[in-house]
């Protein structure tokens, strides 16, 4: 074996291709570590940066003017999937350190850090030796240090109710793209929430126009400045679209959040000039009069009621107040307690009715549910008495006659009266009908004696 | 509160130290406890109560321990809220996915009463993954499903995200063997007329008159004949309330009446028991008699006073005026009618369910109906209303007709209409969401009005049209049935213009259609916006004749009045 070995060695030794070995005393070997040491005492002594030209793979030499020109301009086509941290002005200020470009670098690595290196860079990677050139800023200098997705894979993990942060999307275009792509996806969640980031980061004129052409994500927006109540923006929006009506409408609306009467009406008086349209501004009109006059009704009669000075407030107290109540509901209130009020007063059922010009049948049926209610008969048949050309007196209704008998019956009237309504329903059948029901034997004797 | 209440009553949750129960609302929380947790649905408005109770606290110098748990999930804007108001750190969020509550063998809800608004009304896309995840649910319980049918913008962008969210899951479901055939998506939009109508069916009644809330109905004392309420589960599992549910209302007297006599008779059999006998009765049969007439003593309480009511509120005349604007009779009468029904303040709901009735079946009232209907309406029921009015146009539940002028749907792809401003100035083209009606035109072309020699017969009910006294075929039904028996939508070309279109029927290539399999027979619907007990009823028998098993799926239990309380607005 020895022998063997012995002749290994020789074999070894006497080759023309000196392998490496770990002896020292090769020639060859040495001579590399004497030039190597050189070079790197050569460091030591001389800044080789300045020595150095740095190029880029298109001629330019690194850090002149035209590279960084370059440098900038390929950035933002294709932009970087990540924020650039210090923004690519520092490309312009070429730090003297930890260039990758440098020839330095190739044996050194990229260990130290400069001063357009991130911070999750540093956070990072940091010792990563790198050995080639490399002629754009790596992709890890782009990158927040968790992922960076596009907008359309940032939509999908939204979906999934996973947190994203949207700032790295900075320029307008990918906000639109997460924005369409949200839309795509057709879930609302997502739409709102991108919608709450480009709320924050664009100016609203901005965002209105851009709204304008996408239909759902306007509403979404709309939708939610209702719902978490940002009226000012919401109105911004409206008249920005020219939706006046819906400026004035949700303006309107918020007279439904203002309890106290005084408050609600001078907030209503407010909301007459706003851009309805005709027929709204009318009714908004009448709103705030109808108000008004409740107010006044109201602290009239409170003052009537306490006094207990009138008949009809003593035998029916009131349970509610007037305020905010429907129209014809005031109406009713007017028959029943001031029914004999001249027109003059704010509070009289002629007023009522010609200041908010209610029709006859209207009118007619509130009175009569009202006057019926009190047990007030002839005022009832006031209601429907007319003086014919010839002076006879008649009996008219601008509702059907079946309607009186209805509201009489309900008001438990006596069978004369009932019975002479009866009578006077037009249509044959309904008067049998009615008749029986209510027991007005005369009406029935009558019916089966006109027949036969 | 309620979908909880059929999970987990008080006791239980005073079982696991729950203190306290408190409804979220807009009032202080007064509790001694130094941990509190909110069961809420991710609105802002519930946020932001929250963080008034937060700061409350915090001002009071209170510390407490604050977790809110998000049902069925937490959105991105009530996240945004929490870190807005300060208290993002002071509480823990969860998110509780209830997605499907079963209310009965074949109706299952998602307890979304929310969802028709949202979508309809506002447009908002926030519930449709919501929907997409429930499939999904069922699907990978039931499914894989061989065909899917669906009609409407909102089912198709469903679909579209169930797809998705099953192609994201890989799985091997097509080894099992599916329990469920087939999947029909239908968008409420598609019929509003149906749910206008006044249900005559039992339990439509039952939920019109005393609202059912979560397969459950509180009957007060004037019913239970006794001193206290009563809060009766309405399912199959009522022996009583499963036979007359999907009658005619004038069927259920006599049926009740007839299962009065029986259970008579049965208690009249212990008169002539010796000892043994009654033992055995009293064992095994009492008690069964006892909840049998229980159950029917509140169910004819039921009857009665959904009689008195109706009587009183001129019932006949009622349904005459529906019947007359389904069939395009007497519209002028009926128009009347409306209008003295809004002077006599009878019911704020009642008169605008009524007027969009004659608005989806006229295609819009006539300028001066709108304008003198409106005033009447706004001076009997209140000035405010001048927003639900608003809201009932936005919608097209209740429109003006234009005069000449067709009224063009709103597409999604609406940016090829909006590079012309002046096409923006179009009145409503673009802030309302409604498509036009079309009822009459469908109506012909479905045969949704039966043509009857002579009574229509509601004893043997031949079609699906007696849910309605025998005046008309819900139309989302008619769909459903037709689109079945053709198996695809050919020769529904026409309907479906008119409806607007958005069909689509997809076969899914990978799962086998095996004719042979019990599976092929069951149908689930998904109804995305609500559907009503007069819809489940008529699909129930169309079931029974065709040989069909449907399953619902709704976001929730509407009906008329729902629909309307959704667009009517109260407070800002």
């Amino acid at each position: 074996m020895s022998r063997a070995r012995a002749d290994e060695d020789e074999y070894w030794h006497s080759s023309k291709c000196r392998a490496f070995t770990f002896d020292d005393d090769d020639d060859e070997l040495c001579q590399l570590k004497e030039s190597k040491r050189a070079v790197n005492s050569l460091r030591d002594i001389v800044d080789d940066d300045d020595d150095l030209e740095r190029v880029s793979w298109s001629g330019e030499p690194v850090g002149s003017i035209s590279w960084s020109i370059k440098e900038t301009a390929s950035s933002s086509i294709s932009p970087p999937e990540g924020s650039l941290q210090k923004g690519s002005s520092s490309y312009a200020a070429l730090p003297k350190q930890a260039s990758s470009y440098s020839l330095s670098s190739f044996f050194k690595g990229r260990n130290k850090l400069g001063s357009f290196q991130s911070l999750s860079d540093a956070l990072s990677d940091a010792g990563v030796k790198s050995y080639a050139p490399e002629l754009r800023r790596p992709k890890a200098d782009y990158k927040d240090y968790s992922s960076d997705w596009s907008p359309k894979d940032t939509i999908r993990r939204m979906q999934r109710g996973k947190v994203c942060s949207l700032e790295r999307f900075r320029s307008l275009q990918e906000k639109l793209m997460l924005l369409d792509e949200a839309v795509a996806v057709h879930d609302g969640n997502v739409i709102t929430a991108v919608l709450i980031f480009l709320k924050r980061t664009l100016k609203k004129e901005i965002l209105f126009h851009e709204l304008e052409v996408r239909q759902v994500a306007l509403r979404h927006l709309i939708h939610f400045l209702r719902e978490s109540g940002e009226q000012k923006l919401l109105l911004d929006l409206f008249r920005f679209l020219d939706r006046t009506e819906e400026v004035a409408l949700s303006q309107y609306r918020e007279h439904l959040n203002i309890q106290d009467a005084d408050k609600r009406k001078e907030f209503l008086k407010g909301c007459i000039g706003l851009p309805f349209s005709a027929e709204d501004a009318a009714h908004v009109q009448d709103h705030y009069t109808l108000l008004e006059r409740q107010i006044i009704i109201e602290a009239n009669d409170r003052h009537v009621e306490s006094s207990g000075q009138s008949e009809v407030f003593r035998k029916y107290p009131r349970k509610a107040l007037i305020l905010n109540m429907p129209l014809v509901t005031t109406l009713f209130y007017s028959c029943f307690y001031h029914y004999t009020e001249a027109e003059g007063t704010f509070s009289s059922p002629t007023n009522l009715k010609k200041t908010f010009k209610i029709p006859d049948k209207q009118y007619v049926l509130t009175a009569l549910a009202a006057r019926a209610k009190l047990r007030a008969w002839h005022d009832v048949d006031a209601l429907f008495t007319t003086k014919n050309w010839l002076g006879y007196t008649k009996k008219r209704a601008p509702i059907g006659f079946h309607r009186v008998v209805e509201v009489l019956q309900r008001n438990n009237a006596p069978v004369q009266v009932l019975q002479e309504y009866v009578r006077l329903v037009e249509d044959v059948d309904i008067r049998l009908n009615l008749a029986t029901k209510y027991k007005c034997h005369d009406v029935v004797i009558d019916q089966i004696r006109w027949k036969n | 509160m309620s979908p909880l209440d059929r999970i987990a009553n008080v006791s239980l949750l005073k079982q696991h130290e729950v203190d306290k129960l408190y409804k979220v609302e807009n009032k202080p929380v007064v509790s001694t406890s130094d941990q509190l947790c909110f069961l809420v649905r991710p609105r802002i408005r519930n946020v932001k109560y929250i963080a008034d109770v937060v700061h409350a606290d915090k001002a009071a110098g209170r510390s407490r321990k604050y977790k809110i748990i998000f049902s069925p999930q937490k959105f991105y804007a009530c996240e945004m809220v929490l870190e807005e108001e300060g208290i993002y750190g002071d509480v823990t969020c969860d998110e509780w996915s209830f997605y499907l509550l079963p209310l009965d063998d074949d109706l299952v809800s998602m307890e979304l009463p929310e969802f028709f608004r949202d979508y309809f009304l506002e447009g908002d896309h926030r519930w449709i993954n919501t929907v997409a995840r429930a499939l999904q649910l069922l699907s990978s319980l039931y499914g894989p499903f061989a065909k899917t049918y669906g009609i409407g913008r909102c089912a198709k962008m469903a679909y579209e995200l169930w797809r998705e969210l099953e192609e994201e899951v890989e799985g091997d479901s097509q080894a099992r063997r599916p329990e469920i055939g087939h999947i029909f998506f239908v968008d409420r939009d598609m019929d509003y007329v149906t749910v206008l109508c006044s249900q005559v069916v039992y339990e439509g009644l039952v939920d019109d008159t005393f609202r059912i809330k979560c397969g459950s109905v509180d009957f007060g004392p004037d019913i239970t004949s006794g001193d206290r309420s009563i809060k009766l589960l309405l399912n199959a599992q009522d022996k009583v309330f499963a036979e007359i549910r999907n009658e005619h209302f004038t069927n259920v007297f006599g049926f009740l009446s007839q299962k009065a006599r029986n259970l008579q008779a049965q208690y009249d059999r212990r008169r002539g028991m010796d000892i043994k006998q009654m033992k055995n009765f009293v064992s095994q049969e009492l008690k069964g008699l006892k909840q049998e007439h229980r159950l029917l003593s509140l169910h004819i309480g039921a009857c009665e006073s959904i009689m008195k009511k109706k009587t009183k509120q001129d019932f006949q005349e009622l349904i005459k005026t529906e019947h007359s604007l389904l069939e395009g009779f007497d519209i002028r009468e009926s128009a009347s009618f409306i209008e003295e029904h809004i002077d006599r303040q009878v019911s704020p709901i009642e008169s605008l369910r009524l007027m969009c009735l004659l608005s989806i079946t006229e295609n819009g009232l006539i300028p001066k109906d709108y304008r003198s209907l409106k005033t009447q309406y706004l001076q009997s029921y209140g000035p405010e209303h001048l927003l639900t009015f608003h809201n009932l146009k936005r919608i097209g539940l209740l429109t003006e007709q234009s005069p000449g002028e067709t009224f063009t749907a709103v597409e999604s792809k609406v940016s090829r209409l909006v590079t012309d401003r002046a096409a923006g100035k179009l009145p409503d083209a673009f802030n309302s969401l409604a498509r036009k009606s079309n009822f009459r035109g469908i109506s012909k072309k479905l045969g949704l009005i039966p043509r009857v020699d002579g009574e229509y017969n509601l004893k043997m009910p031949r079609d699906m049209a007696y849910v309605f006294s025998g005046a008309y075929v819900p139309l989302s039904c008619k769909i459903i049935e037709q689109v079945l028996e053709r198996r695809s939508w050919l020769g529904l070309e026409e309907v479906v213009r008119l409806l607007n279109g958005n069909e689509f029927a997809v076969t899914d290539p990978a799962v086998e259609d095996n004719p042979t399999w019990e599976s092929q027979r069951v149908i689930l619907v998904v109804f995305l916006g609500g559907c009503t007990f007069s819809e489940i009823s008529a699909l129930r028998f169309l079931g029974k004749e065709k040989g069909f098993r449907f399953i619902f799926l709704t976001t929730a239990i509407t009906s008329s009045a729902r629909m309307m309380e959704a667009m009517t607005e109260t407070k800002a």
